[in-house]
């Protein structure tokens, strides 16, 4: 028997668990972030010796028009990687769940969720690719089909366009990401006791009345994780920007993860670079803990 | 009536949801000749292999494929031990700081990578690994963990405690506990974990272009991606290459789909 209270052996060998993970956390994430957020107080090209300006790269941001344009493309981003997944998810999910499912079978169910879900698995860099070549100006299939049903009108350059071109992006991020919320809210749908909603609709609720007062407030912690991932996701977007339209035409679709790799990489800025990924870190931590505030407070 | 209302407008859906594929796979198989005057809503007249064999022979696919299946599949192994381990540490045993830990992981899951890349690629530099897929494996391994710490500390604070009192009665020590009971109850999320690591770090592009420059070492993401960008390619070879990009994916889905349905939750415990 050991002098030692159990509880306090416990913690002690639970820690261990954490040894790992805790030191690659710490060489993987929290010491690059540190050494980026020094770089950004610097200017450095990427060899020689920093100079150290202080917030000069800070201050330089402030009127940089570039770098505002970057995060109002951003906004549309998460209107279509977040709001609208998140609308359209609900009423797939319970379209799905309750229709399809209860009158039709889970497997017909199971069938139609693959084929929404199925975008979520594709390389996000390979659907730019197919999405380019669809919305290609002249003989892409996009324009073709129009022409083909009689609206040549409506055929356009679709990512050539600068009015246009982050709106096309934002159609195409809303066919990636609209499986994901449809999975995660089948699952959370799952998990509701079916006799929630019976005891509604005894009481003579609609569908919709049901969808309401019942499935939303009982999936609401699944809402919160698909809107706070689905956020972050839209505010980090790479990959299609890289592919779909390098930031163009004429910036009207650069956002911020991409000038900061213009600036890393391309224009051999790294401390202004590493100034534009602070900043967006910054508000990715802000946007996380209002998420989590508000999560908590619903849960309590 | 409204069941069918309901159901044809899915069926609907779906339908925009696969279009983009069936069109891919529709022109990857055309003639460069029969896509120039047919363009890309004709059908095929046969199947021709030739955009396809020589998009694989420029970019040695096989050799991108291997490398993607070797590094989404060691992240998503050794992310999932990672993710049990912490989750353990804070769901089960409840550390002291438990919280403040927790949300470093959510912190570190949550960075954009932009922020992580020039030290990154900085450090892989100064120790050698720059340009090797350990480097991308150790990074990605993290960076999925942190998100299975946030997601399966949450499922293991629920886990029912009479299981692990039945255990150390039992006089199980946290080792055996750990393995014999958390981990075959959890199974379900953890194949979900499994499942979307790999998926995740397959699709994974911005980290791998900075930091895989070599042609032997690229993943298939990065190396479509660049080709896409240099925009030297017709349009039946693009449809190859997306084609040939697509199918893994397709691959994964119907091999995991199992995985996939059994769902986020691990409420098939109580």
């Amino acid at each position: 028997m050991s002098l030692v209270p159990a509880s306090i052996r416990d913690r002690g060998s639970y820690l261990l668990f954490l040894i790992p993970g805790g030191l690659l956390l710490l060489a993987v994430i929290l010491v690059p972030f540190a050494m980026n957020v020094g770089i950004s107080l610097t200017e450095w090209s990427g060899a020689g010796t920093p100079e150290w300006v202080g917030l000069d790269n800070y201050t330089r941001l402030m009127s940089d028009g570039t770098f505002w344009a970057s995060f109002r493309h951003n906004v549309g981003l998460v209107v279509a990687m977040a709001i609208l997944p998140t609308l359209a998810g609900l009423v797939i999910a319970a379209a799905l769940f309750d229709f399809i499912g209860k009158h039709f079978g889970s497997r017909h169910a199971a069938v139609l969720r693959a084929c929404v879900y199925l975008p979520q698995v594709l390389p996000i860099a390979v659907a730019g690719i197919v999405w380019s070549w669809i919305l290609a100006p002249r003989d892409g299939a996009l324009n073709e089909v129009l022409r083909a049903v009689g609206l040549d009108a409506l055929a356009q350059n679709w990512l050539g366009d600068p009015d246009l071109a982050l709106f096309t992006v934002m159609g195409v991020l809303l066919w990636i990401q609209v499986g994901y919320p449809v999975v995660i809210f089948m699952a959370g749908m799952g998990r509701v006791d079916p006799s929630l909603h019976e005891a509604a609709e005894l009481d003579g609720a609609s569908w919709w009345g049901r969808f309401f007062h019942v499935t939303v407030p009982q999936i609401r912690p699944e809402i919160f994780v698909v809107l706070l991932t689905c956020t972050i996701a839209a505010l980090k977007v790479f990959a299609p920007i890289y592919v779909l339209t390098r930031g163009g035409p004429g910036g009207s679709t650069n956002v911020p993860s991409y000038y900061s790799f213009q600036n890393f990489f391309e224009k051999t800025q790294v401390g202004y670079g590493a100034a534009v990924a602070t900043v967006l870190t910054v508000l990715i931590l802000l946007l996380t803990a209002v998420f989590l505030r508000v999560q908590n407070r619903g849960e309590r | 009536m409204r069941r069918h209302a309901v159901l044809w407008s899915m069926i609907l859906l779906a339908a925009v949801m696969l279009a983009p594929f069936v069109l891919v796979a529709l022109n990857a198989v055309k003639t460069p000749a029969e896509y120039s005057t047919g363009g890309p809503l004709d059908l095929p007249d046969g199947i021709s292999l030739e955009g396809i064999v020589a998009f694989w022979e420029r970019v040695d696919f096989g050799e991108k494929l291997w490398n993607s299946v070797v590094i989404s599949g060691s992240v998503a192994v050794l992310a999932v031990v990672v993710s049990v381990f912490n989750a353990y540490a804070l769901g089960i045993g409840r550390v002291r700081g438990r919280l403040w830990i927790l949300v470093a992981f959510l912190v570190a899951n949550t960075l954009p990578q932009e922020a992580l890349v020039y030290p990154l690629y900085f450090l892989a530099n100064e120790v050698g690994l720059y340009d090797t897929k350990l480097a991308v494996i150790v990074i990605f391994t993290v960076i999925q963990a942190a998100f299975g710490t946030y997601l399966l500390t949450s499922t293991l604070g629920g886990f029912p405690r009479e299981l692990l009192e039945a255990a150390r009665i039992d006089g199980a020590t946290k080792w055996q506990t750990l393995v014999r009971i958390v981990v075959p109850i959890s199974r379900p999320t953890l194949g979900v974990l499994f499942v979307f690591f790999f998926i995740w770090t397959w699709n994974e592009f911005f980290l791998p272009l900075v930091l895989l420059i070599s042609n032997e070492n690229q993943t298939v993401p990065v190396a479509l991606g660049v080709l896409q960008g240099q925009r030297m390619m017709d349009a039946t070879m693009t449809s190859a290459s997306a084609l040939l990009g697509v199918i893994p994916a397709i691959v994964f889905f119907l091999i995991f789909q199992r995985a996939l349905t059994r769902g986020i939750t691990a409420g098939a415990v109580k």
